[in-house]
């Protein structure tokens, strides 16, 4: 009943959008569906195109690549190759009855549906590149559940979607280069930045640099960081963390510490700083629902997230679903914007046509070299291993549920919890609206630790684990398929 | 670490976890073990109930009722321990035919001790505002309750630790069974081999595997459900509700899909939508034609939930017997191996009942209820194929 298309490509982000452009220009049927209210992602999210501003690229990187796809999106969505549903979301991936049959997805609303009767929608499609892209990684610390304490994320996107400051004298704590373009984006918009706490010990980064040294583009962006700092008098402080944030009803300071290379804090190190804004961004999480609810093979990354296992051609270990983006291992954008197009030419690959062989090489070279640098980059910003040693009994661990550090302790000590799982059921992190996906990480990381040992990709697994791999009301569940 | 114990329990599910309170209260060294976590099995897929609306009179409502006294006498102290709170079910009918059955049904359940009352259907509102007007009528009963099944599981094998000599092993797989000629006399696991006088079978769903290790038969089945949860929500569902179908679905032997709504609110604030009941062994996907049914048969049920959000679906295996009816006591084809399983869907009640008889039994003191028709050989071998 159903048309069945070609194939279906999830997000338009960078990899999303890429991957999507060049299976539709290469005259393939395809539906893009992504939760954006318009195309990008969160990399590239932008003010509402419909009140167009003078200075769109600005505080953007790969500007001119975005405008490239976004107009050749609009082209095929006119000529009809690309059916594309914004602000939707897949609450369920279903696999084929039997061979040669298409995979069916289920959408809906990203909105609470509430005024949108029927908004349950079925897309069938031969083949599926999942590009769900990522969102900020979250160490919880006393106090991060205070008004004022956002995701690095969350404050660029306020910055990059609504022109909007998130406060007006921050910081900018946890690890990872993402914290730059934060702290710079905030001080441009007019915001006093006292300075980026960087957990990691940068000294590990030059043991890499001849991996750097590939990646041309990454050394002047890291220069015009510098210069950027430079003219905000940002200070930039490595081994330095946010251990806590403090205040009543919101954010009125935060305590900075010093930390050594195992992520302890040094004693006495410890000053209070008074702001209104602490941005805190340890890296990213990828949005694997959909990946494990295919049953595609995953693995854990060198920044220890779970990530999708794939082959050189985006393949994932499951037929027919190819995986591009941050869940094939975080990158960033070049890298996505490439894997992206290389699923495309695979799936054509796939269907017995032959895209250019120079072109795939070439694209299998920037994945190559994004990937060896990325690597390079976590190793150099690593989760501080004792990060659970600054947490309080009364810190909250999931904002949901209002579950602390302590009683996460206490389902071990008291009740036996040994793994990540049994501490799930039994003190209930990651139990509630967001169903684990700020806190899982975080939950799996101290199961590990108040065990004794090393987080596994099974623990992972199970905080990414989710039957319904977006919200649905009862009544679209029970509608049956028309 | 000692090796020999008085009793080895196989599972630290709610069943095992009642075995090893009341063996430790009996005086008895214990050691539980679990190839997993503590409660990760069926009984982290439930929704806790402590049921007897659902029970026609016999052998099942006897061990149910003796169970209830237990929770609310000799357990009375740790109830808030486990979330215990005795909300009442309510049953209710949508045909005249449906209400004339719940009336039968009900007056032989009072006959058998459940306390009952009969509800009009202008009155169901009173006890569930948010109900459809579509019923003809249902009955009450003040006497279902409700646990959240993981801490009552944890805190039970807790409760044995201080009670005694206890020891909880997780992420122990037992292999293989250690026989001295006849008798079963200890446990091989990946851990290591443990003895006892004692061997518990409390494995649950996975008791059949225990079984065969000591190559006797006990025909326990997968018998998958699912379970809807929405997003937290004001309070909205204030009993278990359920249809009168839902009886029927559970005493059936049907290996087909059954359907029928049962819905109850939680102290977390999210609402549990269930049920559903097919013999497809361990299938652990999600199958979206069984979720679509239970969510129409809810929507319907309750009109007001259509708009609210399912947040997830778990699901799991309960473990079934042929006849409905666990397996509790002594094996006498290999000495020294005692069941506690095969509750199917009712385990978590139930749990506590089969450990007291079973701890009784093994004491060698007369029990409080006759344990012969849950006996391990009731079965005849070969009469029931597994699925």
């Amino acid at each position: 009943m159903h048309e069945v298309l070609d194939v279906a490509v999830i997000g338009a982000g960078p990899a999303g959008l890429s991957a999507a452009v060049h299976a539709g220009e290469q005259g393939l049927r395809v539906a893009l569906i992504d939760a954006g209210i318009q195309p990008g992602g969160q990399y590239w999210r932008h003010p509402d195109e419909n009140h167009p501003v003078d200075d769109e690229a600005h505080g953007h990187h790969h500007w001119k690549t975005f405008t490239d796809l976004r107009a050749r999106l609009k082209k095929l969505r006119l000529s009809g190759s690309i059916a594309y549903s914004s602000h939707s979301q897949v609450w369920f991936i279903e696999r084929p009855a039997a061979d040669q049959q298409p995979w069916t997805l289920r959408i809906n609303a990203v909105t609470d549906g509430r005024d949108n009767t029927d908004s349950s929608r079925v897309v069938r499609a031969q083949r599926v590149i999942l590009c769900p892209g990522g969102y900020d990684r979250q160490l919880p610390i006393p106090g991060w559940d205070l008004p004022g304490t956002m995701a690095a994320g969350g404050v660029q996107a306020l910055l990059k979607g609504h022109r909007s400051l998130a406060g007006r004298k921050a910081l900018v704590a946890g690890t990872g280069p993402f914290l730059l373009p934060v702290a710079v984006g905030l001080a441009d918009a007019g915001a006093e930045v006292i300075s980026i706490c960087e957990a990691g010990d940068l000294s590990g980064w030059l043991k890499n640099t001849t991996r750097a040294a590939q990646m041309p583009s990454k050394a002047i962006e890291g220069a015009q960081y510098a210069a950027a700092l430079l003219k905000h008098h940002i200070a930039y402080k490595p081994k330095t963390v946010v251990s806590r944030i403090n205040g009543d009803t919101e954010v009125s300071s935060a305590t900075v510490s010093k930390v050594d290379a195992q992520g302890r804090l040094i004693v006495g190190s410890e000053r209070t700083v008074e702001v209104d804004l602490v941005a805190l961004g340890w890296g990213f999480t990828p949005s694997m629902e959909l990946v494990i609810a295919v049953g595609a093979q995953t693995r854990q990354d060198v920044d220890e997230s779970l990530v999708a296992v794939v082959d050189e051609l985006q393949h994932s270990s499951v037929e027919n679903i190819y995986i591009a983006g941050e869940a094939t291992g975080v990158g960033g954008a070049a890298m996505a914007i490439a894997e992206g197009e290389l699923a495309a030419y695979s799936v054509l690959i796939d269907m017995n046509r032959r895209p250019a062989h120079s072109r795939i090489r070439s694209l299998q070279g920037i994945v190559r070299r994004s990937r060896a640098f990325a690597q390079a980059m976590h190793q150099a910003h690593p989760v501080p291993k004792h990060w659970t040693e600054w947490l309080t009994d009364d810190a909250i661990i999931c904002r949901c549920e209002e579950v602390t550090y302590g009683k996460v302790c206490q389902s071990r000590d008291d009740l036996g919890a040994q793994d990540a799982r049994s501490v799930k059921l039994l003190a209930r992190p990651g139990m509630g609206w967001c169903q684990g996906r700020v806190c899982g990480f975080a939950t799996a990381k101290i199961a590990a630790e108040i065990e004794g040992r090393k987080m596994r990709p099974e623990d992972l697994v199970s905080t990414h684990k989710r039957s319904l791999t977006s919200p649905v009301t009862l009544e679209d569940l029970g509608t049956p398929d028309n | 670490m000692t090796h020999t114990t008085d009793i080895i329990v196989i599972g630290a599910g709610a069943v095992g976890a009642a075995c090893a309170y009341f063996a430790a209260h009996a005086g008895y060294s214990v050691r539980v073990l679990d190839r997993s976590g503590i409660a990760a099995g069926t009984t982290s897929a439930c929704e806790g109930n402590l049921l007897v609306s659902d029970k026609e009179a016999g052998h099942e409502l006897d061990l149910s009722l003796y169970s209830q006294k237990i929770w609310r006498e000799d357990l009375e102290e740790f109830g808030s321990l486990w979330e215990f709170e005795s909300k009442g079910g309510l049953v209710v009918a949508r045909t005249d035919n449906g209400f004339d059955s719940l009336r039968a049904l009900s007056k032989r359940q009072r006959q058998a001790g459940i306390e009952v009352e009969i509800i009009d259907a202008p009155s169901l509102k009173e006890y569930e505002p948010n109900l459809t007007d579509d019923l003809t009528g249902g009955a009450f009963y003040p006497q279902d309750a409700q646990v959240q099944p993981m801490l009552m599981t944890a805190q039970l094998l807790k409760l044995a630790r201080s009670a005694g000599q206890a020891t909880v092993s997780t992420h122990t797989t037992v292999t293989g069974l250690v026989r001295d000629h006849q008798r079963v006399t200890g446990v091989k696991t990946d851990q290591g081999t443990f003895y006892a006088d004692a061997i518990i079978n409390a494995a649950g769903t996975w008791a059949g595997t225990i079984a065969d290790m000591a190559r006797v038969s006990v025909p326990v089945l997968p018998r998958r459900g699912y379970v809807l949860v929405t997003e937290p929500l004001p309070p909205t569902i204030f009993h278990k509700v359920y249809a009168g179908e839902y009886v029927a679905a559970t005493l059936s032997s049907d290996g087909g899909l059954q359907t029928s709504p049962v819905i109850e609110g939680t102290a977390s604030g999210t609402v549990l939508i269930g049920s559903s009941r097919e013999r497809v062994g361990f299938d652990a996907t999600t199958s979206l034609p069984v979720l679509r049914q239970m969510a129409q048969e809810a929507a319907a049920l309750f009109p007001p939930l259509r708009q609210v959000k399912i947040m997830r679906s778990y699901l799991g295996f309960r473990p079934y017997c042929p006849d409905h009816l666990p397996v509790i006591g002594h094996d006498s084809r290999a000495p020294g191996l005692w069941h506690a399983s095969g509750h199917e869907g009712a385990g978590i009640g139930l749990a506590v009942g089969t450990a007291k008889l079973l701890i009784q039994s093994l004491r060698g003191v007369t029990t409080d209820l006759d344990l012969a028709p849950f006996a391990p050989e009731r079965f005849r071998e070969g009469a029931y194929v597994s699925h």
